[in-house]
């Protein structure tokens, strides 16, 4: 067993450059799968076949296939007939879009829990489609799937490494790099170690904010 | 488009050892669910402690950052070698046994504890109980919620071309820098690896069945996209599909 300290002070520093870059990774993601999710389940619930087909075959085919396999397929091909991106901005859009398929399962069973009643009230008060969803159903339904909406936040903090692959410098690009330079090991652990000391307390949080919203 | 050269040469060999991985480390995967499920409802709280400790760490830590460490830091720090794809297994296996023991806690918490009496009753050991009377009737519980676990393996294997396995993804990753025509490369992948999801789904649906009717239960119909997962509200809305996301 070799384990040398001076290492993992030498690789501190970078370190905390990777964890700035997860961290954005990780909160302009979580707006693209709330953001996204939210219009996925919507559309799924059109009573036009020629939306809510389409977008239920989309979201299948985006949950069932891997996230590092798509993250390729942005970085690689999309460039070929469109916009380049950076790496980072890349994993974000990679993050939202795969989260969003998730997240849309969420929001669905958030909506199927709010009683019928309430569909019912909004039509006796004739108040309009828009209404009824953003007055009456919507606040309903999204106050219950927020601890839902977090654990795939923990998730995805969870697969944020991934971006690592396409060059991003996030926690694991960074330890990757300074490993690569210096044949040791230590900054691999410290990341492990890392994400462990990170998604413990935060799944405690997010039981204890389940305790207290979902009754 | 690629050469069939290619093809043969990485491409097909490469579907193949996808499909390794995955048996490989949901066999893993299943041995460490059911031990650590099961260990999770022991009467000592020691080896609830130890049990659960193994939950969170390893439900904690991301499975590609697990791979890296074991692929290139455990070697060193222990001076043994490792095939990379022991690697890629181990770290799935572990990770994915994770998330498995949580099904099994909670079918095996949801069989009524009528049933436990009952058997208390008739005077059947610990062990009788558990093997007899809890697991048989946990496991058409399990069913689903493995299944959904299952795609997600499958999709975590993707990690191990990271790591130098040479999986259909690794095989992707050659033939894009041998042709630089990377559209049909990876669109072909995702739609691989939806077959393969889709394949595995319609083998666990047999399973479903089978487990159904032992225990008198009826499976339900479900539609061509819908069969694809198990999507119970509850489920959805405590956030484990299949315990893990």
């Amino acid at each position: 067993m070799s384990w040398n300290w001076d290492n993992v002070d030498a690789f501190m520093p970078l370190f905390w450059d990777g964890v700035i870059v997860t961290l954005k990774a990780l909160f302009f993601g979580t707006l693209i799968a709330f953001a996204l999710g939210l219009v996925w389940a919507i559309a799924k619930r059109s009573d036009q076949k020629w939306i809510s087909w389409p977008v239920s075959a989309v979201t299948e085919f985006i949950r069932n296939t891997p996230l590092l396999v798509q993250l390729f397929f942005l970085f690689y091909v999309v460039p070929e007939w469109g916009p380049s991106m950076s790496p980072l901005t890349t994993g974000i859009v990679g993050l939202g879009l795969h989260y969003s398929t998730y997240t849309a399962e969420v929001y669905r069973a958030g909506i199927d829990g709010v009683p019928i009643g309430q569909w019912e009230a909004a039509t006796a008060l004739s108040l309009s489609k828009r209404r009824t969803w953003t007055a009456v159903i919507l606040p309903q339904a999204i106050r219950r799937v927020i601890p839902a909406l977090g654990n795939y936040v923990v998730a995805m903090l969870k697969d944020s490494p991934m971006i690592a692959t396409i060059g991003a410098l996030d926690i694991l690009g960074e330890a990757q790099s300074y490993s690569q330079e210096t044949f040791t090991t230590e900054a691999l652990t410290v990341v492990g170690v890392a994400f462990i000391v990170i998604a413990y307390p935060a799944s405690l949080l997010l039981r204890a904010l389940e305790r207290r919203l979902v009754r | 488009m690629m050469s069939s050269e290619f093809f043969w040469e990485w491409f097909l060999p490469g579907i193949w050892i996808t499909i390794q991985v995955t048996l490989y480390s949901a066999a893993l995967a299943g041995v460490v669910a059911f031990a650590i499920g099961t260990l999770r409802t022991s009467r000592l709280w020691i080896v609830r402690f130890l049990s659960g400790a193994y939950f969170e760490i390893f439900r904690g830590t991301s499975a590609l950052v697990l791979m890296f460490w074991m692929a290139f830091a455990l070697p060193i720090m222990l001076r043994i070698q490792f095939v990379p794809m022991a690697a890629g297994v181990l770290a799935l296996g572990l990770t994915y046994g994770a998330y498995g023991s949580e099904i099994v806690r909670g079918a095996l918490a949801a069989v009524p504890p009528a049933q436990r009496e009952a058997g208390i009753a008739l005077n059947f050991s610990r062990s009788q109980r558990l093997w007899k009377i809890e697991l048989p009737q946990a496991w058409p519980e399990m069913v689903p919620p493995f299944n959904n676990l299952l795609i997600e393996l499958l999709k975590g294997t993707a990690l191990v071309s990271t790591i130098t396995v040479a999986d259909m993804t690794f095989a992707g990753g050659l033939l894009r820098l041998a042709k630089g025509d990377s559209a049909p490369i990876y669109t072909l992948l995702l739609v691989l690896y939806f077959i393969l999801a889709f394949l595995l789904t319609r083998g666990m649906r047999v399973v479903e069945r089978h487990a159904k009717r032992r225990v008198g239960q009826v499976p339900e119909k479900t539609g061509f996209f819908s069969g694809l997962r198990e999507k119970s509200a509850t489920d959805a809305l405590t956030g484990s599909t299949g315990g893990v996301k």
